[in-house]
């Protein structure tokens, strides 16, 4: 992971593909996986990078957004996806575009059993409130999946929900 | 502070604030403080909640940062506020200078069969938005402090937070849309002018 981490491009391709959409707001939980996304969006003077106390609160925020004239995006972790499911409620009633960018713990090479429901009950949750669901499995699907993500979202007046694999992301260890 | 009575009548207060909006938007918390704006002011810069319970403040916030030249009034309720306590610090830690949120609190769930929120049992959420960072934060109780405190809504370098003690006497239902994306339609569109529905 450390030799992977010196040459990591995906978060840029993301970054690279927000700022073409106009995203103006980014709200986040913050996330191993999100950690240079979220540095590049608050070293960026044109975004205001907002740390939430809970992802509920972002999901509402960027509806205040959209409301204003502003497009924005969400970060989280997967766990963070059920913290979001009455106000994405909100999100579909009004139509509200809605990109959110899930960073996945819980699967692939997981060490911590605590993530593995969540985990599993992310894509399907999201489902089931009518969040469209994309996945990346391989860094070089960063840039393509979040600019199709992006254009849905904003184009259909949609939540989409971008989930990022711990195949392109990395595994923690907890040095075991 | 425990338990002083709450004497001031919602529809009146509501109405007072809202006779002082200019280009302000308003953004109600679901229940009782929805009817309370539709009844007063049905405006289309009043974005009517029917649900997302506990997210008003945290939309007034995003609203806030994308019309910093607009002054955004976050008019709620306690239970719906009690919800998402935790956005008072995010409120506190962003500091918009143009947000104030306006607690309507009567202390009880009035929807649900007027159970008691936490403030009737004495928790202090100006105390809570104070500590959070928020400019300034008090408690209105009288029609006089009312009165005092309309202008720091709206003008006062904000976040600026305030608690109206309201009673429970029960106002004439006014319901307003309930289709939520003609509610977003209609405000954006009085907001930000038609072409804004092509986005």
């Amino acid at each position: 992971m450390k030799a992977a981490e010196k040459t990591i491009t995906w978060p840029h391709d993301i970054y690279d593909v927000l700022k073409r959409a106009g995203i103006r707001q980014v709200a986040y939980v913050p996330d191993h996986g999100h950690s240079h996304l979220i540095r590049a969006c608050h070293a960026d003077k044109e975004m205001r990078a907002v740390c939430l106390t809970t992802e509920e609160e972002g999901v509402a925020m960027l509806a205040g957004a959209w409301l204003g004239g502003q497009r924005g995006a969400l970060l989280m972790q997967s766990s963070g996806v059920g913290n979001c499911i009455n106000m994405l409620g909100m999100i579909n009633e009004c139509r509200f575009p809605l990109l959110m960018l899930v960073t996945m713990r819980g699967h692939w090479g997981e060490f911590n059993p605590w993530q593995v429901p969540m985990s599993q009950a992310t894509a399907p949750s999201l489902e089931a409130i009518g969040a469209t669901v994309h996945t990346i499995n391989q860094p070089g699907e960063a840039g393509e999946t979040v600019a199709a993500a992006a254009r849905l979202a904003f184009s259909t007046g949609r939540a989409v929900a971008v989930l990022i694999s711990q195949r392109v992301i990395g595994y923690k260890t907890f040095g075991k | 502070m425990k338990n002083r009575k709450p004497v001031l009548d919602r529809r009146k207060a509501v109405a007072e604030i809202l006779k002082q909006r200019g280009d302000a938007l308003i953004m109600p918390g679901l229940g009782a403080p929805t009817w309370d704006c539709a009844a007063v002011d049905d405006h289309p810069l009043t974005f009517y909640s029917w649900g997302g319970m506990g997210g008003c403040a945290m939309m007034g916030l995003g609203l806030a940062l994308a019309q910093p030249r607009r002054r955004v009034l976050v008019i709620t309720g306690d239970g719906e506020l009690l919800m998402g306590l935790g956005s008072l610090a995010t409120i506190g830690v962003e500091k918009p200078r143009n947000l104030a949120v306006i607690v309507i609190d009567n202390e009880h769930y009035g929807e649900t069969g007027m159970q008691p929120t936490h403030t009737r049992h004495g928790v202090d959420i100006p105390a809570m938005a104070r500590a959070a960072g928020f400019r300034s934060a008090g408690t209105v109780y009288t029609a006089q402090q009312l009165k005092t405190w309309i202008p720091r809504f709206y003008r006062q370098p904000g976040p600026v937070f305030c608690s109206i003690k309201v009673t429970t006497a029960p106002a004439p239902l006014v319901l307003p849309v309930r289709e939520g994306s003609a509610l977003k339609h209609r405000f954006r569109e009085a907001l930000l002018g038609i072409d804004a529905l092509r986005d």
